[in-house]
């Protein structure tokens, strides 16, 4: 029962997965949004919006920063994952 | 067991750690690096000084609850800064408006960024040495309930 419940879910999970992947432009596509110049606009723009100069924290913690509050989530799931995986089998020892 | 040329080498080279990964945390919005590198380093450092210290004295050794609290506080200081833009009623993690700017190019600048930079340091530093402590010890701890 767990098993096909477990099948079932990864099953759904890779579907989900492939249709996105399908939905992204292709790689160097013109028409992609990441080429309609948002680059620019980061580039001439992040140090007086954000007040930094690395460009890269700017998008990251700054424009991009929901983002990367689910990239901690991730490292936060992992710490659970790992902790679970080895105090998990308690109660059945 | 008490190795003393594990303990020297830790003496002079933890503090140099920390020292770099606070100085790569604090740049993160100048140059290359920010919390997640600056965090791995500090994080490194706390290996460094479970493995120098793991042997000797019981009260030399860092507790879990340590790495617990850098995990927590690091999350509270990144949603924290977010909730700040909300209640000056504008988006949740708004930097412009609401987190003085400051200069472009002085370290106590662009707001935001600096502080949550600060925060995922410590969050990230907190996940690596857990899971470093984890698979260090779990796995003894679990032989004493057997």
């Amino acid at each position: 029962m767990r098993k096909t419940l477990t099948t079932a879910v990864l099953l759904g999970l890779l579907v989900l997965l492939t249709l996105m992947v399908v939905e992204m432009p292709l790689y160097g596509d013109p028409n992609a949004p990441a080429h309609q110049g948002i680059m620019q606009k980061y580039l001439d723009d992040s140090a007086r919006d954000t007040g930094a100069i690395n460009t890269i924290a700017a998008i990251i913690i700054d424009y991009r920063a929901y983002d990367t509050l689910g990239e901690a989530t991730v490292l936060f799931v992992a710490v659970i994952a790992v902790t679970a995986a080895l105090y998990g089998g308690y109660e059945h020892a | 067991m008490h190795d003393m040329i594990l303990e020297m080498l830790g003496r002079v080279l933890i503090p140099a750690t920390q020292l770099f990964g606070a100085y790569i945390l604090f740049h993160g919005h100048l140059s290359p690096g920010g919390g997640f590198s600056g965090g791995t380093i500090i994080g490194a450092s706390f290996i460094f000084y479970s493995l120098v210290y793991r042997f000797s004295a019981k009260k030399h050794r860092l507790r879990h609850e340590t790495s617990l609290w850098f995990e927590i506080g690091g999350a509270l200081i990144y949603v924290g800064a977010g909730l700040v833009g909300i209640l000056f009623g504008r988006h949740f993690l708004t930097n412009q408006g609401v987190f003085p700017i400051g200069e472009p190019g002085r370290i106590w600048s662009s707001g935001m960024i600096l502080l949550v930079t600060l925060g995922i340091g410590a969050k990230v530093a907190g996940t690596v040495f857990k899971l470093f402590q984890e698979l260090l010890e779990g796995g003894a701890e679990q032989d004493g309930h057997h």
